[in-house]
């Protein structure tokens, strides 16, 4: 029995401790889901952020100090998002808190950030609610009402297809927020939905809802979600006889899309924050296959500009206090690998999205897009 | 029923009136002294005891089904997550409602919110109680694992409705422009379907949670599971664990124990949710009502040891303080085997110690006996 309640006295103890850093380093906290099923989003963002850290610190630190990265996994829940934003910025006293890629965690993750006067910058948290909760939550990216506008505008004059057919994700936000959007521009636009299908995250079977698609008979289909699902849902679709291209979101980039997907997802199209093939992508692409071998998606381009904004701001700032940091980062203006980044009122970034193509295995970019206004 | 008469010479000697009250003043003492003490560790230590005082009230509160009465429920998180929805519905529209905003003044000790919360608790583990009572009246009747399959069933219904309801009314003048009823994506209700966020979660609850109500909560529970399991009540629920046929035979009317055990379960699992609810830095989402949640509970009861409180309390603490202190492995760069690590103890732990901590005692059946009778 002695032995379970020591165990527990060091269980106790070691939480309270704070991350060992020395004095002069800067820290820099980031929480994402590092583990669980949405564990690529979080390891992506990570391996932006840590080749962000590896360039400012190979290139004599911020100011002469070092980063240093302080990072805790999320496991995709809201519960351990807040618990580890608490450690961050309470216990760790990170200067800036980058993170989460889901909405939903970063809602719970940003009143923390918020009460506490530290500022957090979400790399790809795309739900416009994130950055209303405070003057000290920013985004890098853009949000989900410009990505449903983006698809149907590419979608009625690019493409010249009017008759679109929606299959959402009923249990992700980001798929749902996402198609409201699309049918709202869709419809503007002078489009037409003919049907709104539902399917939940890892389903295997989509036969059902294709035919119910299959009977409109539309010129496209929208698919916002995630892209084990959407390459699923192309495979079943071919096999359907259904050979209109899909469209999508930027839940889609990832290499394991045409992995998954083969031939089946060919000439399908989705919205972006940066097409492989452009200049600033290709560059940043050759930096981060040299550190991990692989190819970046856009996600890990997202953690890397929203680590380069903070240093920016963490160099530009009069302190290191939070406040100052925020006003600082208020100031932004620096040209990331996705894309302008300066923010608006609302700390959102208005940036341009790129329509992306499969086409023979490879996301190429069909169509760059401005932002309305 | 008869009555027992306890003042027999010989069976239990009468007590002085006031000892009555000195375990409920022990508890309000506790209560005081984390709210007071635990704020000096820091934030984080704060955030942790919270965690774990949940964890603690849902664990105490499954130990009545599956530990008590020895019915395999697998759904436990989705009565908290009624409960927690119900009360946060209740206390995010009245405080919006009123005040037309949630926010909280951190570090109160009991002001107007803690008051909404107390009683939003009530309405929420009533309703989780309720539906503990329509869940376990038909699948009751089943056994061993037809009954944690319902269970698992419920959970999964919940986690699924909860993902259609409407998102969330969050400036008062939208609150007084929406309509009552209706799904309309525009423009929808926000009584029914309740517009508690869909599938992006609930935000912006007041964050009433302090650590005041959460250890009066675990204090009350505790007196409540302890007093059930020494009372005739808990005797039967227990005499059902150990086999429902002999206890069939000796008069217990066992289905409509086995329901009133999992409404009792339902109800501080829905208080339970309500300060899960309104604790800060979290959201509640309709995830939270799946099975991966249920199982955290499930792996504390039978850590602790099933049909012990004080095991199932101190499993709470120690799977909530390990998970915390393995966040530590962050800074030798071993983050990702945090989860694998996690599962090599709970392995060994029941590799070693089979029957749980305590098996089906309490802690004081290990301890030196104080002045006890009869002790062996």
């Amino acid at each position: 029995m002695r032995k379970f309640f020591g165990a527990l006295a060091i269980g106790l103890a070691a939480f309270a401790l704070p991350a060992s850093a020395l004095a002069q380093d800067i820290l820099v906290g980031h929480y994402g889901s590092l583990t669980g099923s949405e564990a690529t989003f979080g390891q992506s963002t990570s391996n932006g952020i840590k080749l962000a850290i590896s360039e400012i610190n190979g290139a004599g630190g911020i100011n002469g100090k070092m980063v240093k990265l302080v990072e805790y996994d999320t496991k995709g829940d809201a519960r351990e998002a807040g618990a580890v934003v608490t450690r961050l910025v309470t216990a760790d006293k990170v200067s800036i808190v980058l993170g989460e890629v889901a909405s939903s965690l970063s809602l719970a993750g940003a009143p923390v950030c918020q009460s506490n006067q530290v500022p957090m910058i979400s790399p790809s948290s795309t739900n416009p609610r994130v950055t209303l909760v405070g003057d000290y939550i920013f985004r890098v990216c853009f949000i989900d009402e410009f990505q449903g506008y983006v698809a149907a505008k590419f979608a009625t004059e690019s493409k010249k297809a009017k008759r679109i057919a929606i299959l959402q994700d009923q249990a992700s936000a980001y798929s749902v927020g996402l198609a409201d959007f699309f049918q709202k521009y869709l419809q503007q636009f002078g489009g037409d939905v003919t049907t709104r299908q539902s399917y939940n995250a890892g389903d295997q079977d989509f036969t059902a809802r294709l035919t119910a698609i299959r009977g409109t008979n539309p010129d496209m289909i929208y698919v916002p979600g995630y892209y084990t699902d959407v390459a699923n849902i192309a495979i079943q679709a071919r096999k359907l006889g259904i050979n209109v291209p899909l469209l999508g979101g930027d839940g889609w980039d990832s290499a394991k899309l045409t992995e998954i997907g083969g031939k089946s997802i060919e000439g399908s199209f989705f919205s972006n924050h940066a097409a492989p093939d452009e200049p600033a992508m290709v560059d940043f692409s050759a930096k981060y296959r040299d550190e991990y071998g692989a190819d970046p998606d856009a996600l890990a381009a997202l953690g890397y500009d929203a680590a380069m904004v903070a240093f920016d701001a963490i160099k530009r700032a009069k302190s290191h206090t939070g406040p100052a940091i925020r006003d600082a980062l208020k100031e932004t203006k620096l040209q990331g690998v996705t894309g302008m980044i300066a923010f608006d009122g609302d700390r959102n970034t208005t940036k341009d999205a790129v329509m992306v193509e499969v086409k023979d295995g490879k996301l190429v970019m069909a169509e760059r897009i401005k932002p309305s206004n | 029923m008869q009555t027992l008469d306890y003042a027999i010479p010989g069976t239990r000697p009468t007590q002085p009136g006031w000892v009555t009250f000195v375990p409920p003043l022990a508890v309000l003492m506790l209560a005081l002294l984390m709210h007071y003490c635990v704020p000096f560790l820091g934030a984080y230590a704060e955030r942790i005891m919270t965690d774990m005082a949940i964890a603690m009230i849902a664990a105490m509160s499954l130990t009545i089904v599956n530990g008590f009465t020895g019915q395999f429920s697998i759904g436990h998180a989705a009565f908290m997550a009624l409960g927690g929805y119900t009360a946060a519905w209740c206390s995010y529209y009245f405080c919006l409602r009123y005040w037309g905003q949630t926010a909280v003044v951190p570090g109160t000790l009991f002001g107007t919110h803690q008051l909404i919360l107390l009683c939003c608790a009530l309405i929420g583990g009533a309703v989780a109680a309720g539906a503990g009572w329509v869940v376990g009246l038909p699948s009751l009747r089943l056994r061993g694992d037809y009954l944690a399959i319902v269970t698992l069933g419920f959970g999964e219904i919940l986690r699924v409705l909860f993902q259609q309801t409407n998102s969330q009314a969050l400036s008062k003048p939208e609150l007084a422009n929406r309509p009552l009823f209706g799904s309309d994506p525009t423009n929808p209700g926000w009584v029914f379907p309740p517009g508690v966020g869909g599938s992006l979660g609930f935000t912006d609850i007041p964050k009433s949670t302090n650590l005041f109500l959460c250890y009066l909560l675990v204090g009350l529970t505790f007196l409540f599971a302890y007093r059930l399991k020494f009372s005739s009540l808990g005797r039967a629920l227990l005499s059902i664990r150990e086999d429902e046929i002999a206890a069939e035979a000796m008069g217990v009317n066992v289905t409509r124990l086995k329901v009133r055990a999992f409404m009792f379960a339902a109800f501080f699992a829905g208080i339970a949710g309500t300060l899960y609810a309104h604790q800060s830095g979290t959201t509640l989402r309709p995830i939270d009502s799946g099975f991966i949640r249920s199982f955290d509970i499930v792996i504390m009861v039978v850590l602790g040891g099933l049909g012990s409180i004080s095991g199932a309390l101190l499993a709470a603490v120690i799977i909530t303080g390990v998970t915390a202190a393995l966040l530590g492995l962050t800074d030798y760069g071993l983050l990702p085997y945090r989860m694998p690590v996690f599962a090599l103890v709970l392995i060994l732990m029941m590799i070693f110690r089979p029957k749980g901590l305590f098996g089906v005692h309490e802690i004081w059946d290990y301890l030196p006996q104080f002045g006890r009778k009869g002790a062996k």
